[in-house]
């Protein structure tokens, strides 16, 4: 069993093959693994913008679809001008997720072609900064999506969701977080395997249930004639939870999820 | 991290039913340029994602010369560098930022140098601002060359390179791998072309179903 | 494990042939008479796919980070029970509703959490199957963020009304119940303990022989 090994008609270097020095090895100055960490960070998620700037694809693509998807279930449910109760809620959170999952699957099927996943995989960068490198440019793409969709929704369905615009915006940002910390994930680790389409779905959506859960009956006491503020802050608390937890053991798991 | 050496010992990888690695042991040195043969299916590919360390072999070792293949890390791939069929390339970015970008990964100084100086090697200088999307072939291979080589890998992986390349790129190709042989790195290469590789292989190993021959 | 087998399914088998009879022994509930009696099943199958749902979590765990075969073998047996008997749970459910509160289904957080939960294993053995090679190692962080869910939703019955009785029911059962309740609860942990040892002794013989393909073929 030992490897045959033949020559081929090369002139045979007579010298033994260079000692370890290399002449131009490479510089590299020594930081702080956390000024590392966060910069890998930092050049992984200005590279997903970057690519994102060049055709938007993925932004504008999202968005109309967003946009339709409010559409189709304002057709559903909103009947002689007058929206159904709750349905503005319902309806946004849906959006969000239904966005949400698209946006990811094109994002990392870009990673697919041309196969730079592996490439990032090989480079010496901590696989929780891959992540989170990952998770901000999500992050940011479905906030751009959201800064149009959640007006649009305000004005279809009549609904005051900015007359407590903080607890909106802290609904909406938990929640987006915690959805996209999920789906990260389960995007990254679907990669190469079959059915990825289909699977990304059929994997997120029940465990983000809490999350749409909480944003939408978050949102309905909001939008309830009374506006029930003690219950958002409950339900927003919840989804800072949620994101804690599923954040950290999204880290925690990312780096066995990915090696083979 | 530094090595002078890949060593795999008695390496098997099993996917399931199917053995694409049996028993493979070989060694690599420092200066050298290895080609490793074989038909496709043989486990070339698997074999150089286990050097990458992208692999783990379901049983035998790995050795990056004093290093254990599972211990090493971020510092042990800092030292490693891949060119794979698809070449790793980001499309919608431009030739320099291509290369920038990895550079910056690889936590190395003096990138805009180094962005030059891949650019030059690779005679891209004139397009180093067009998007790769637009790059022939031969120009995204020159370029995913030097992407693999901008952090002067110790260890330098290719996935069947020469595909698809005319004569004139496969000779600026060889005469590449020639110039990182001479600064000592270890180059490991997969291909099933016998012809690309004559006068550039220090040495040569086949594998016929996982096996080496 | 292996010598505990025949007597504990033979203890099983016992409390399942005297269960009936303490359950009817048992007193009646004021408000939903004889329909009640489905609980003794219904809340003990929950316990059971609970614990369904925790061994595939904790073997999850360990296969992510220590990779051992048995490990997947004690998360894919825990996620199959975890369906089966989730089914059982939300057959006996509604049956029981329907009568009780006159609703088959009701959106409260009890019921949603089992119901989720059980998606969530659906979704882990979909994956397994579906996924192609390397979906052990997914699917087991899919169980490993389903068991990290559970508590989210289980705490929302406390925060949101809901028909469901809270989980302190058992505390306050009536006394003439709790004996034929924990004696169903055990008769069923016990079944469920057969059953995982039996589909995880069937994984190890699916693994072996995949090892004697190898073997067969190569050297």
């Amino acid at each position: 069993m030992n490897p045959a090994l033949s020559k081929s008609g090369q002139v045979v270097e007579e010298s033994a093959p260079p000692a370890i020095e290399q002449p131009a090895a490479a510089r590299v100055t020594r930081v702080s693994p956390v000024t590392r960490f966060a910069r890998s960070v930092f050049e992984i998620t200005r590279k997903d913008l970057l690519v994102e700037a060049r055709t938007r694809e993925i932004l504008y693509t999202t968005i109309f679809f967003a946009v339709s998807c409010v559409m189709v279930f304002a057709f559903g449910f909103v009947r002689e001008g007058r929206p159904v109760q709750d349905a503005a809620a319902g309806i946004l959170w849906i959006a969000i997720a239904f966005s949400g999952t698209l946006a990811l699957g094109r994002a990392f099927e870009r990673e697919r072609h041309g196969e730079t996943l592996r490439a990032l995989l090989i480079a010496p960068i901590d696989r929780p900064a891959l992540y989170l490198g990952k998770l901000l440019g999500i992050l940011i793409l479905l906030a751009a999506v959201e800064v149009l969709v959640v007006p649009l929704v305000a004005l279809m369905f009549q609904a005051a969701l900015f007359s407590h615009a903080l607890l909106m915006i802290g609904l909406l940002a938990a929640g987006t977080l915690g959805f996209a910390a999920v789906g990260t994930l389960f995007a990254a680790m679907l990669v190469r395997a079959r059915s990825r389409d289909v699977m990304l779905p059929v994997l997120l959506y029940p465990i983000t249930v809490p999350v749409i859960i909480a944003g939408v009956r978050g949102t309905a006491a909001l939008l309830a004639p009374e506006a029930d503020l003690p219950m958002a802050r409950a339900w927003l608390s919840m989804l800072v939870f949620f994101d804690v937890v599923f954040v950290t053991l999204a880290l925690w798991t990312f780096e066995p999820v990915m090696t083979e | 991290m530094d090595f002078d050496n890949l060593r795999l010992v008695e390496v098997t990888r099993t996917f399931g039913r199917r053995r694409a690695l049996n028993k493979v042991s070989m060694t690599a040195t420092a200066g050298t340029i290895t080609a490793l043969l074989g038909h496709n299916g043989a486990g070339k590919s698997t074999l150089l994602s286990i050097a990458a360390t992208l692999l783990q072999p379901s049983s035998g070792e790995v050795h990056f010369g004093a290093h254990d293949g599972n211990a090493g890390g971020a510092g042990l791939r800092s030292r490693i560098g891949m060119l794979g069929h698809d070449l790793y390339l980001y499309a919608e970015l431009s030739a320099a930022e291509n290369l920038r970008f990895f550079a910056k990964i690889y936590g190395l100084d003096d990138v805009e140098r180094r962005v030059d100086a891949g650019l030059e090697r690779a005679g891209l200088t004139a397009r180093r601002d067009d998007v790769v999307s637009g790059f022939s072939r031969g120009m995204r291979q020159r370029l995913a060359l030097e992407r693999a080589l901008i952090h002067d890998p110790r260890l330098l992986l290719l996935d069947e390179p020469f595909t698809g390349l005319d004569e004139a790129a496969r000779d600026a190709l060889r005469a590449r791998l020639r110039s990182a042989r001479e600064a000592g790195a270890i180059v490991l290469l997969t291909t099933h072309d016998l012809a690309a590789i004559a006068h550039l292989t220090d040495v040569s190993v086949s594998l016929v179903d996982g096996r080496l021959q | 494990m292996r010598k505990l087998f025949v007597p504990v399914a033979v203890v099983a088998a016992a409390m399942f042939l005297y269960a009936p009879f303490m359950i009817l022994a048992a007193p009646y509930e004021s408000t939903m008479g004889l329909v009640q009696k489905i609980f003794y099943f219904h809340a003990s199958c929950g316990m059971a796919m609970f614990a369904a749902a925790f061994a595939s979590g904790i073997g999850s765990a360990m296969f992510l980070f220590s990779k051992r075969p048995a490990a997947d073998r004690l998360a894919v047996a825990g996620a199959e029970l975890t369906s089966v008997i989730g089914l059982i749970v939300l057959v006996t459910g509604p049956l029981w509703a329907r009568k009780a509160w006159g609703v088959w289904w009701q959106w409260d957080a009890r019921l949603t959490s089992t119901l989720v939960m059980w998606m969530i294993f659906n979704a882990y053995l979909l994956l397994r199957r579906y996924g192609g090679p390397g979906s052990d190692r997914l699917a087991a962080a899919v169980a490993l963020f389903g068991m990290a869910n559970v508590p989210f939703v289980y705490w929302s019955v406390n925060v949101w009304r809901t028909l469901h009785p809270k989980t302190s029911v058992i505390p306050s059962l009536q006394p003439g119940m709790r004996g034929p309740f924990w004696f169903c609860v055990v008769a069923f942990l016990l079944l469920f303990s057969l059953l995982l040892s039996l589909r995880m002794e069937l994984e190890r013989r699916r693994q072996q022989l995949d090892e004697l393909y190898l073997a067969a073929e190569g050297d």
